[in-house]
């Protein structure tokens, strides 16, 4: 693999490039999924090639290729080469990256049990185990497991002389129980939704989820949202669960630091932030107990934005995002760092794979844990509702105002959980939200999310990001307005 | 942006857009010929494809095997803040193989083409295949099929160079320039082709080449977006695509701020498309079987407004996409809803059998939990332009774009989103200023059942679904329920 980034790099140097780099790139996947008893996806992937990114007259260009011969390469760096004086023809101000030394490094993230060599008939069975469980329950109309497990060998050398060589296998899995009933349709998932938890792990992390023994609950859950009450609508105090509030985080904090998006790149497609780099280091984000940090280091967890060394070759870091409430970071690149000023990038370059270039990522961008713990939390709560596991995400596209909507949730009355509720939302503006956070459970209910679906990027990439949450309560937030007439 | 879900991402995929006929498409002659390239290694010529394909299934020892070999270039010219800042190209191919053993089945994908990994491709599918439950589903390949031809593919667009696509960057940008906007963008071109074989003899084939052009122009406190694709670029017209952004980012400056609640609006074809596009997997048997649809219970009944009428086509001249489906069966056109009354789904072959009902060519790649889906959606439209509805509306909001949408309740089908980049106020006939962006909470189902005009049928991207062919539509009583700060 490095012979061909090599070659890569060589020819861009030959042709003039300033910079270049090159990630020769070889991803397997395996994707599983069971639907009523019978397996549904059943697919294994493979996909090698290489990307090479040159600047040139401070200007970029990138070309990718799956021929990897010595012609096939050199070909794809050449093209780079002129695509990069292509860009040239309609420059901004050049590019100026942000200094950073070479490193020539191995990294791996620790696993115990390569998901690739457990039969896939065991991993099958305890899909349908789980679905057995879950249509055991009256009502339940359609059970769904998934699995999916990623290993990702890869090569980045530049011309600075870095060679690093990474590792990452990735874990994930997850079950959903849906009962339709007269006119409406109500779901329940386990251990989150839309796919699950997914991890930087190995089988392991599956095993510990033990799905088959929570598949009855979540079919139970699913039947009994039919007849909860509704969600009223008002302005209430609210406890979010883990899993919800980790989206939560990506969404309205991870997404809006972004520096590609505050400086525009990202204008025509997803958009911009409504953090101007003016409010850094003076606004506050936050109640004084939020803490938010984007943590790629091991040390952090395993989560989907682990790892050794960004896809621009800067090791991984942790970037204070939200300091006791003052947003104090943004989320850069070399290139985005330099242009605002600061010294270093933080280390969040990210390609979804060999064809696509790398952009700024969302890392494990976590909320720090507080110190209360969830029964306290609640018998401290005289009126509220906990809401639970995410159902429908949306946010502008400046990253101000969002609404959620989550599977299930309770009252809170006098300290303690109530009766169930169904349909439950809230909304709110992202600033007046975190402003709003009172209590924050200890690590003892902290747990790093993984959220594998984050689209970003013309053309588009997805890419998985982390998000640790316990569980932690917000006031005075409007609920209930995705169901009012 | 969180993606929908990898259910949506992976019925998308293979989608190709292409072909559009709204402002920014030039009404220039289609004429251009189809021509495949010479055969040679790694050409991406359907003769290449097809050689590969027959390695693949010389290899195979399973009793059944399918393969869809795909060669794609395809290149990406993104610019902000009046300049290039990412310009990209790639080439790829693919090689999904499918094997049925012993009643069971199961795929494999890889893009290395080697004989050593293709043979290494037939042993993971058939390994996979061997060691899971027998499936009550499970069916036997289709044999030949008679594919209708479509022309989607044009020589000069899949040919395009980064010079030719930053020469109109630059045009913009000197537009946007000119006004004292700031232009982001993407102007992207590139090919496909693709060919399917199965062991029982079934052959398809399609090309088709593609340009996109999309462009944001900001001011101070706004901004305009258009966006339109071509399978031919010079039917694209991006100067005219910027212009009409730009005039759209000066007409919203200095937006006023007006409350949530009820309002007629008018929404331009890309939001229809962003909206309405939700309804597609709802129309798949699989779906309505597995209650999950929102036409569970509610098929042969009046659901929408009388105007409403809706088929799936990939043979409509405004369509685009492969006319052949996961398992190379040729795609029919289907009638989904005439005159507001939902009448018929579309079938994979298993799910037709269960049903006893004739496929329609519109299965996704097996093994898969979802069926079938329907991707190329054709609203039946009307006669008047959105300027025309303008002067018919006394008091209304115009929308340009909607965003991140996504579904609040799955049966009601009650959809949250934004507006965003061009939301007026209209009264008394004309536009009378920007207005801060809304979200709405809105049910589909109460939409198409209050719309008062249909524009004419366009083809028109957004960014939420896929290419459709919509009409702008203008709808009573549609629900705004949050008003954000710009």
């Amino acid at each position: 693999m490095k012979e061909f980034a090599e070659w890569a790099i060589e020819t861009a140097r030959l042709r003039g490039a300033r910079y270049a780099d090159a990630r020769v790139m070889d991803v397997r996947q395996r994707d599983i999924s069971t639907k009523n008893g019978q397996v549904g996806t059943l697919v294994e992937s493979e996909s090698c090639g290489i990307g090479v990114r040159v600047l040139i007259g401070g200007a970029w260009g990138f070309a990718s290729t799956d021929r990897l011969t010595r012609e096939g390469v050199q070909t794809c760096a050449a093209r780079a080469v002129a695509i990069a004086r292509a860009s040239a023809r309609v420059l901004g101000r050049p590019v100026v990256l942000a200094d950073e030394q070479a490193y020539v490094d191995t990294w791996q993230n620790p696993y115990i049990k390569d998901p690739f060599c457990v039969p896939v008939e065991r991993q099958l069975a305890v899909l349908l185990d789980a679905d057995r469980e879950m249509r055991g329950v009256p009502g339940v109309t359609l059970a769904e497991g998934t699995m999916a497990f990623r290993r990702i060998e890869q090569v980045f050398v530049s011309t600075q002389g870095s060679v690093i060589h990474q590792r990452k296998m990735q874990s994930g899995a997850g079950i959903t129980a849906t009962s339709f009933q007269k006119d409406e349709i109500q779901k329940r998932s386990y251990p989150n939704s839309f796919g699950g938890q997914h991890a930087l792990q190995g089988y392991e992390l599956v095993e510990a989820m033990n799905l088959p023994a929570h598949a009855r609950r979540v079919g139970e859950e699913a039947v009994a949202l039919h007849g909860a009450a509704q969600c009223p609508e008002g302005s209430r105090t609210i406890i979010l669960g883990g899993g919800q509030l980790g989206l939560q985080i990506h969404e309205s904090i991870g997404h809006p630091i972004e520096l590609d998006r505050v400086l525009g790149m990202e204008a025509n497609y997803a958009g911009m932030s409504f953090l101007t780099t003016e409010k850094l280091r003076q606004l506050r984000y936050g109640s004084d107990i939020v803490n938010v940090v984007a943590d790629a280091r091991l040390d952090h967890g395993a989560g989907l934005g682990t790892f050794g060394y960004d896809d621009e070759g800067v090791p991984a870091q942790c970037t204070p995002v939200i300091t006791n409430g003052l947003f104090t970071g943004y989320l850069s690149s070399r290139e985005t760092a330099s242009a605002i000023g600061e010294k270093r990038s933080g280390g969040t370059m990210r390609a979804e794979s060999w064809n696509r270039l790398p952009m700024i990522r969302m890392t494990n961008v976590s909320l720090l844990p507080g110190s209360w713990r969830l029964e306290d939390l609640i018998a401290d709560t005289d009126d509220g509702i906990f809401m639970e596991t995410n159902h429908s995400w949306s946010i502008d596209d400046h990253r101000y105002h969002f609404q959620f909507s989550t599977e299930i949730g309770w009252e809170v009355r006098g300290g303690k959980l109530g009766r169930m509720l169904k349909n439950c939302s809230y909304s709110g503006i992202t600033t007046e939200f975190w402003n709003s956070c009172d209590a924050i459970c200890s690590r003892d209910y902290w747990t790093l999310w993984g959220t594998p679906n984050c689209g970003k990027g013309q053309p588009g990439q997805v890419m998985g990001t982390g998000h640790g949450a316990a569980p932690s309560r917000f006031r005075n937030v409007r609920v209930g307005v995705a169901f009012s007439q | 942006m969180t993606k929908r879900s990898e259910k949506s991402t992976r019925m998308r995929n293979g989608k190709r857009p292409i072909g559009r006929k709204a402002a920014g498409v030039r009404a220039a002659s289609r004429s251009s010929v189809s021509v495949a390239k010479s055969g040679g290694e790694n050409s991406g010529s359907f003769e290449e494809l097809r050689r590969i394909a027959d390695r693949v299934l010389h290899f195979s020892a399973a009793h059944e095997t399918e393969v869809e070999i795909t060669a794609a270039t395809d290149a990406l010219t993104r610019f902000a803040n009046n300049a290039i800042h990412q310009n990209v190209a790639e080439e790829i191919r693919h090689v999904s193989l499918r094997v049925i053993v012993s009643g069971r089945t199961a795929r494999a994908t890889t893009n290395k083409t080697d004989d050593a990994s293709l043979r290494n491709l037939v042993g993971a599918a058939v390994s996979l295949a061997r060691f899971q439950p027998k499936n009550r589903d499970a069916m036997s390949m289709p044999g030949p099929q008679k594919q209708p031809p479509v022309r989607r593919f044009f020589e000069p667009t899949a040919e395009a160079t980064p010079e030719d696509r930053a020469a109109v960057v630059r045009r913009v940008v000197r537009l946007a320039a000119g006004r004292k906007q700031t232009a982001a963008g993407v102007y992207a071109t590139g090919w496909t082709r693709a060919v399917f074989a199965n062991s029982r003899g079934l052959r398809a084939q399609h090309a088709e080449s593609k340009a996109e052009f999309s462009v944001t122009m900001m001011e101070q406190d706004s901004s305009g977006w258009a966006k339109a694709t071509s399978p031919d670029a010079r039917l694209l017209d991006p100067l005219a695509l910027a212009d009409r952004a730009s005039e759209n980012a000066a007409a919203s400056g200095n937006p006023r701020e007006l409350p949530p609640g009820h309002y007629t609006v008018i929404l331009e074809p890309s939001a229809v498309l962003d909206l309405a596009g939700f309804l597609f997997y709802d129309f798949a048997a699989t779906a309505v079987q597995d209650k999950r649809s929102c036409l569970t219970g509610r098929m042969g009944k009046p659901l929408f407004g009388a105007n409403i009428t809706l088929w799936d086509d990939v043979y409509h001249p405004l369509q685009s996409g492969t006319p052949f489906d996961g398992e190379g069966m040729p795609r029919q056109r289907v009638m989904l809803v005439e005159n507001g009354v939902p009448r018929n789904l579309v079938y994979a072959r298993s799910t037709a059998r269960k049903k006893k009902m004739r496929p329609t060519g519109h299965g996704l790649p097996l093994p898969n939990e979802f069926g079938e889906a329907p991707m190329n959606l054709v609203f039946a439209g009307g006669s008047g332009s959105v300027d025309e509805m303008v002067r018919g509306t006394e008091r209304g909001i115009l929308v340009t774009r909607l965003w991140y949408i996504r579904e609040v309740d799955p049966y009601e089908k009650i959809m949250t989103g934004m507006t965003r980049d061009g939301t007026f106020l209209v009264e008394n006939g004309r536009v009378v200023c920007g207005i801060r962006n809304f979200r709405f909470n809105q049910s589909l189902i109460a939409m198409l059942s209050n719309v008062e005009e249909l524009g004419t049928a366009v083809r028109a991207s957004g960014e939420e679904s896929f290419d459709m062919v919509v009409p702008a539509m203008k709808i009573r009583d549609f629900h705004f329920t949050d008003v954000t700060k710009f």
